[in-house]
């Protein structure tokens, strides 16, 4: 066969791009392909493929997809983390002329890894998960507005994870930073794949997320329970529609700005690139407009959450209701307004600077609203410091300090000092760290008992809370006083001996929120696993507030027999004042969506489509784009997707839980 | 609703009651005339820019670029109105809501935007070549 066959067969893809000569990636596929094999070995001795495919893969059912997003995005934590602690090795030894253990050009593909494995499938998937697991049920739905959408966009979410992962065996990931900016990411700088590999893991997993945002939006406005109105919406919900409002507003930025990037590396148009009238200042413009409302996308939902926790662990209602829903919404249009910030030292000079400047302090300001509020929540409460509590306080700690170090890195003057230093790669951790990951694990620790019916363990979630945040402030304490005395982030190796103590101390935190995620999956397995689980059998563990706390735990299929009847915000605790009695009787058939592989057909060609643009296969670039059109054209045609659940298993269920509380009380 | 409703559609049609919001407003489908008024509208909208360029009939590119642009605007207000049936009424005002939330959103980005990179484009790109013969 000739050369000729076998490029156009496999395009550029030979066997010099396996990083065969990279001896820590050749280990790491071994484990990976070790580990791997074994789970795979696992599940087909215990012949759990059947089961994983009709009752997850193909479910349709809000909350089993809700779950994967969150198994998704602790597997994506993982690795991320993994990569994390790398780069704090990296940065503790190469000194004194010593280069460290890793090289340069696998260096830079850890830290742009790090960054867009940890914002867009770690933290995403988690909040969408989130999302998707308790927005139907807090609005009294049984499931969202578009139940097959919703499996086809996990499916586009978790086919750009599998593209990144990769990225890691087969060629190169992107050595440009999170973002890519050109013309560092145009072809001329970047020939190999990695730029490729990020467009299209991006272009993949946003077409999920944008469609799981309109999906969300449309199940709020259009599917609350009969007397919920917007104002009697539980906050979570509000910020939920205020995130995916974001995310519908400004993912299709995005797309537009990484498909222009594509056709500069794609077919040589010029729209970034340094000449020839391009301008790589437009791409930083664009992709910060994204990239800003991106971090509010992050940070509302578990702002929702702490609302949640706030009121449900002081007993009382949440304090300032209104004002928090003005915040939300206030801070959802001004999240448009503040992107330049993050490029004052681009040259835009001091009138754009200082009205950016300005408007991202304004932007505090509702902020340190939602502060208030949660303390006035808990002023006077009869407070439980259950985990979830735990991490609340921890969260108005931490996150109250990132935002002064984000407030002071929006005075301009000051951030042409700041800017692009270690500081700021302190403050975004502290900010995401300390405001979206606590959030989230606060959401775990609270409503793991509702997904599957027994509360997580107390011991090593108090364990894995003391790592978190002794960790944390061991790893970005350094970071803040190496910025503060210009040390600028992503370098590998350092000449100055005097900062060395400060990078052994940020990995020595580092190591100690590896104890802590290590601590929280002990926390999971001893929870699952443990023989003396703490069942909820009431649906209510925590003596919540809102309409998730008036279905059992694990809730049944349909949520709820009958569609309730709001009269108040936290409607389930005035449904307990009021002493509302749960009907037990006259069910009804209840109409449900059928499963359907589609989604995961969809976006299993999505990912061969972008491993083939990619690799330069036209071939099946083209066949793989076909087909995907063609199959969902299929899908259109099928006519079987509903049924009704029978009114015998509605009472079978319900007649369970009857037993269920008498047997509680 | 069939039994072959897509279950796209079928959560909704579980509930007792509509959301308090959305009572007595569905779509408004249009009726023959409003299309046909559109189709009109469009056609002479899209007529006329046509005829400025072709006949060259303002001498001045950027006045005319300016125009253009104008009828464009207009053109999406049209199918906005009578392809997409926006008004303030349809789906309990949401879509009217939906419609200023994005028209102040691109706003803010494409005038943002023009604003930013005048600025940087005056500060940071002096003597810029557009040209690559000026290379040389």
């Amino acid at each position: 066969m000739t050369n000729e066959f076998w490029s156009f067969i496999f395009g550029r893809l030979t066997w010099d791009v396996l990083p065969l000569h990279e001896p820590i990636v050749v280990i790491t596929f071994i484990v990976v392909a070790i580990g791997g094999l074994t789970v795979l070995g696992a599940l087909t001795y215990f012949k759990l493929w059947g089961y994983l495919w009709k009752e997850w893969f193909t479910s349709v059912d809000h909350k089993k997809i809700g779950i994967m997003y969150m198994v998704l995005g602790i597997i994506m934590l993982l690795r991320g983390f993994a990569d994390a602690l790398m780069m704090r090795l990296q940065q503790a030894i190469a000194f004194n002329g010593y280069e460290g253990y890793l090289n340069a050009h696998h260096y830079d593909q850890l830290f742009s890894v790090h960054g867009v494995i940890m914002i867009f499938f770690v933290a995403m998937p988690l909040i969408t998960g989130f999302m998707n697991y308790v927005v139907p049920l807090q609005i009294g739905a049984r499931d969202v507005s578009f139940p097959f959408l919703n499996n086809f966009s996990f499916w586009m979410t978790a086919g750009g994870a599998v593209l990144v992962m990769i990225s890691l065996f087969i060629g190169e990931f992107a050595q440009t930073g999170w973002l890519a900016f050109p013309p560092l990411s145009g072809i001329e700088h970047s020939p190999a794949s990695g730029v490729d590999y990020y467009i299209w893991a991006l272009q993949v997993a946003g077409v999920g997320t944008t469609l799981s945002g309109v999906n969300l939006i449309a199940t709020i406005i259009k599917m609350r329970a009969p007397g919920m109105s917007l104002m009697k919406m539980p906050v979570f919900t509000w910020t939920s529609l205020c995130t995916n409002v974001l995310i519908v507003a400004s993912f299709p930025i995005l797309t537009a700005v990484l498909t222009l990037l594509a056709l500069d590396r794609y077919v040589g148009t010029n729209f970034f690139t340094a000449d020839f009238g391009g301008s790589p200042m437009m791409y930083i413009n664009l992709i910060w407009i994204w990239g800003h409302p991106e971090v509010y996308i992050l940070i509302l939902p578990c702002f929702g959450i702490f609302s949640e926790v706030a009121s449900t662990f002081s007993g009382k209602r949440l304090f300032g209701y209104t004002s928090m829903v003005y915040a939300t919404v206030v801070i959802t249009v001004l999240s448009y307004l503040v992107w330049l910030h993050h490029f004052f030292t681009m040259g835009s000079g001091a009138s754009v600077n200082s009205f950016f400047g300005i408007t991202t302090m304004i932007i505090s300001i509702p902020t340190g609203a939602k502060i208030f509020n949660w303390l006035f929540t808990m002023y006077k409460g009869r407070i439980r410091f259950e985990l979830p509590m735990m991490w609340l306080i921890a969260f108005m700690l931490t996150f109250t300090i990132g935002g002064m170090t984000g407030v002071l890195l929006a005075v301009p003057p000051a951030d042409f000092v700041l800017h692009n230093s270690l500081f700021l790669v302190a403050h975004f951790h502290n900010v995401i760290i300390g405001g979206v990951l606590f959030g989230i694990f606060a959401g775990i620790n609270y409503w793991w008992p509702k997904a599957f019916g027994y509360k997580l363990n107390t011991y090593w979630g108090k364990i894995s809370f003391w790592l978190w945040n002794v960790g944390f402030w061991l790893a970005f304490g350094p970071l803040y006083v190496l910025g503060l005395m210009g040390v600028t982030r992503r370098l590998r190796t350092f000449d100055d001996p005097s900062l060395q103590i400060w990078f052994i101390i940020a990995g020595i935190g580092a190591l100690v929120i590896a104890g802590g995620i290590a601590a929280m999956l002990v926390q999971f397995a001893v929870s699952i696993l443990g023989k003396n689980k703490e069942w909820d059998t009431t649906g209510d563990p925590w003596n919540g507030r809102t309409l998730e706390w008036a279905t059992s735990s694990p809730p049944p299929q349909y949520n709820f027999a009958f569609t309730p009847i709001i009269h108040d915000n936290d409607a389930w605790a005035d449904m307990k004042t009021r002493h509302a009695q749960r009907p037990t009787k006259d069910f009804m058939e209840i109409h449900m969506p059928c499963n359907t592989g589609t989604g995961i057909v969809l976006a299993g060609l999505s990912v061969v489509l972008g491993f083939a643009l990619i690799w330069y296969m036209w071939w099946l670039a083209i066949l793989s784009f076909v087909a995907l059109i063609g199959a969902a054209i299929i899908h259109t045609f099928n006519y079987d997707r509903d049924y009704y659940i029978p009114v015998e298993a509605v009472a079978e269920v319900e007649d369970t839980r009857t037993r269920l509380l008498s047997g509680a009380r | 609703m069939s039994a072959s409703t897509s279950h796209d559609t079928l959560a909704h049609g579980t509930h007792a009651h509509p959301n308090p919001d959305a009572h007595g407003d569905g779509h408004d489908h249009g009726t023959r005339r409003t299309y046909l008024i559109g189709f009109a509208l469009s056609v002479i909208l899209t007529a006329i820019p046509f005829w400025l360029v072709m006949a060259d009939v303002i001498s001045d590119t950027m006045i005319a670029t300016i125009v253009i642009m104008g009828f464009g605007v207009v053109q999406i207000f049209v199918h906005m109105v009578y392809f997409l049936h926006m008004n303030t009424k349809s789906e309990g005002g949401w879509t009217m809501m939906a419609a200023i939330f994005t028209i102040i959103v691109i706003v803010i980005a494409l005038s943002g935007s023009l604003w930013v990179m005048f600025h940087l484009n005056t500060n940071m790109m002096p003597g810029h070549i557009m040209n690559p013969a000026d290379l040389i």
